[in-house]
Parts: C-alpha cells; structure tokens; sequence
C-alpha cells in the first residue's frame, strides 16, 4: 500500500441553462431593485488607459443559428499587459480597468458587446511575449462545460505569427478562428461552437 | 481580499475531464448542435489564466444572500419552504477559498422562473425575484437564506422535470477555476431521472452535487438548513516555474 494522494474532486460542471440571467445579470433579465446594476457591464472609465475598443460578435451552433441565451465573461491585461488580479506579480495593473467584463447575448439578435481597451503583451511561461489576446469562457443552456477560448487581433499580425500559443496548433487551417478582423476600432469576433469552422477551444 | 495569505501564482491541476460531463451529451438533446467536435487544445495556464477577478465586499447589499426578503415588498416575504443554503468553497487541496464571488439563481417554491421566456403555468411569486450572491470569508464559508425551489417540467424529453435546484456560479481567484454548476437536495426523487443530472457520467461525481439536509445548522421553529460544499481547482507550488520550455 502507499499513501493517499487525498486530492479532492473538483465539483463537476452543470450547465448554466436558459435562466442564467436571473442569477448573472438580473437587471439585463428584468428583475429591477435587487442589484444596482449588472455585474461586468462597465470595464472601462474616463480615466482607463489604452485604446478603447468594442468587441462584438455571435456564438453559433452546429446548424449556424446564433445563440439568443448565451453568456460571455472576458478577461484581459490592461494597456501595459497588467492583470488586474492579486495574483499578478509584476505590478499593479491600471485601477480604472476592471479586466473582466460579462455579456448576455441579445434575446432577438444574438450579439454580445464588449466595450473595452486594447490589451497589452504579456509574457508566455518562458518570458517570450504572447500577442495581444483576450480570454474569453461562453456559457449557455446546451453547454455543460464552460468553453474557453481566446481572440487575438487582426491588425496584430507579425506578433500572432510570433506567439506561443498560436504557433502551436497543428492544423494551421483552423489559427484564423481565433483571430478578429478589426473595422474602425471594433473587432468582430464569432465564435462557432461546432462544424466546420469550429472556434479552437482549449483544455487549460 | 479579506485574507493576508500571500496570493498564489501557480498553474491549476488539469481538469479531470471524464469526471465533468462531456460537451455532447444526447440525452440533453440542446448539447447536439452546441458540443464542439474537435478536440480541445491542451495547454499549461499562462498568467491569462492563473490571474482572475477578485470581488471585494463592497459590490454586495445588504440583503444579496437573502432570497426571502431581496425582492419581496417591505414587511412582506416569499412563499415556500424557508431553507439556509451554507457551505464552504475549497479547492483540490482541501485549502479554503477565501474572498470567493458566488452568484446563485432559482425557481419560486412552485418551480416557475422570473424570467420572460419563461411560460410554466405555475404563477410568479411577487415576493420572489430569485437571485442573490455572496463572497466566501477568509476560510471560504459561505451561506444564505432562500425557499426551497420546486421541480420544473421542460421540453426536453416528452416528459422531463428537473429536480429541485439552484444553480451556483462561483468565482475562485483564477479565471481558470471559473466554475457554474447546480446543487440538488438529499432524498430527491427526480434526481436519477434527470437528464442533465445525467450528463455526468461518474455517480460519485453526481453525489458531490447533492446538498445534504444539515439539521444541525436548521434554525428551530424558522428555517431548515442544507449543506453544499463546492471544490475549485487547486494549484500548484511554483518553486519550478519560469523554466524554457524543454527543460
């Protein structure tokens, strides 16, 4: 016999279903008077650092209808590639930038919006830098397991050919699924849960 | 941050992912069209991940983790069954979260939600809103006041009901440990009937998912109490980070 290793379980996932907006974003559902507002609807303010940008886009199925019932969180260093977490190490990220931002899909059209800024590099575990890029996770009713993913930005194409990640992925076909054309100083960004424009979704 | 422990920078362990359900799951018949067909790309988390939001105390009012009262008219409160829901969120190592975000939503005592897709004869609860939210304390408890959801038929299956359940969203101090799941409660009947409750394919997997009734945390002659506990992602030391790839 040996020792026991005594790991816990991580508790599993259920999906976060058609209703998720009652507990994310209440007001966005309808429900007034119970929250001042809606947690992750203003990332930025007057006094943010950076290039503002909106990201915007759809997350498709299978049969190319956009979902009217998803949820998007992002999550992204600010202008001089600081994270706004008490685990960033390497100094203090912009106080006016939140970092994380939170998105319901509209319930006719299927887009969610990010207002935001540009986020700077910030570096890959061996010191290179990594592109620019935002770290998006899409719940929704049909989705048992957050899905995460990542956009890079269509008008950074020398350092996307130059990152880590990116220069990883085998079927070289797939690498523009997480790139955003860039259009006036917003970034269009789909995201297909399936077929044959799949988005790369990672397992990190 | 409520706690002084020096925040941690290391990788979180690997998902075990036949543990969690898997993205296609037809028995649930939305995941068909909404499970991914390529494999995901596995990678060690890079600081975009180990880093995450942290909430402090100042987003929450004062009635946030009181679903009886948050939404109800003054002096009046919501009809059913009066429960605490309380817990503690800890990760793999067994470690308290503190300072831990979770967002918690749910059907009135009838199962009928506050929501405008919704079409379930049962009536709303004008006294009922059904959300709330609370962060853990520096040891990672948490706990609130709410009425016990009732069971909701949807068109799935011909004949499909949820269980009575609440569904969690739970925030750690990684967006890598970002987490959205749903509590059931001891004894349910509906549980081995439920299709999404089905999407996971290990029963003790199942079992972790299941409040038990907590009669010593019940308040005599006011409200019965069940115990859920919620197990994030631990983390790694990082005595060997910052090594060139290969090394």
């Amino acid at each position: 016999m040996i020792q026991s290793l005594n790991r816990l379980k991580e508790t599993p996932s259920q999906t976060a279903g058609p209703y998720v907006h009652i507990g994310c974003v209440p007001n966005f559902s309808g429900i007034a008077g119970v929250y001042p507002e809606d947690l992750g609807g203003a990332m930025v303010n007057d006094k943010t650092r950076g290039e503002r940008i909106t990201v915007r886009g759809k997350v498709i199925d299978g049969s190319g209808t956009p979902l009217r019932d998803a949820l998007l969180e992002i999550w992204q260093a600010d202008a001089d590639g600081l994270y706004n977490s008490p685990s960033e190490m390497r100094g203090t990220a912009d106080p006016n930038f939140t970092g994380w931002g939170r998105s319901p899909t509209d319930m006719q059209t299927g887009e969610y919006v990010f207002r935001t800024i540009k986020p700077g590099k910030v570096p890959f575990r061996d010191g290179r830098p990594m592109a620019p890029h935002i770290t998006f996770w899409i719940v929704a009713r049909g989705i048992n397991i957050g899905l995460q993913t990542r956009m890079y930005f269509g008008d950074e194409a020398e350092a996307n050919e130059a990152d880590p990640i990116l220069s990883r992925i085998e079927h070289r076909v797939r690498v523009p699924t997480l790139i955003a054309p860039r259009e006036g100083d917003t970034y269009t960004f789909d995201i297909h849960l399936q077929g044959d424009r799949e988005t790369i979704f990672f397992d990190i | 941050m409520i706690s002084n422990r020096k925040p941690e920078t290391g990788s979180f362990f690997q998902r075990d992912r036949l543990w969690h359900p898997p993205a296609y799951a037809p028995g649930y018949k939305t995941t068909v069209l909404r499970s991914p067909k390529y494999a995901y790309l596995s990678l060690d988390n890079t600081i975009s991940e180990i880093t995450g939001p942290v909430f402090g105390h100042s987003v929450l009012g004062e009635l946030d983790n009181d679903l009886i009262h948050n939404f109800a008219k003054p002096g009046e409160s919501a009809i059913g069954e009066r429960i605490i829901v309380h817990g503690r969120v800890l990760d793999e190592r067994g470690i308290g979260v503190g300072g831990a975000l979770l967002e918690f939503w749910q059907a009135n005592a009838g199962g009928r939600y506050r929501h405008q897709k919704e079409l379930y004869m049962a009536p709303l609860d004008p006294n009922f809103g059904g959300c709330g939210r609370t962060i853990t304390d520096e040891n990672g408890y948490y706990t609130f006041r709410t009425v016990r959801p009732g069971a909701y038929p949807w068109p799935n299956g011909p004949n499909d009901w949820r269980p009575a359940h609440i569904h969690f969203s739970v925030f750690g101090h990684g967006f890598a440990q970002r987490l959205i799941t749903q509590m059931y409660f001891e004894g349910d009947p509906m549980i081995p009937h439920c299709p999404i409750v089905r999407t996971i394919n290990d029963q003790k997997a199942i079992e972790m998912l299941v409040a038990a009734l907590d009669m010593s945390a019940t308040i005599p002659m006011d409200a019965r109490a069940y115990k859920f506990d919620i197990v994030l992602r631990g983390r790694r030391s990082t005595m060997f980070e910052n090594r060139k790839e290969g090394n």
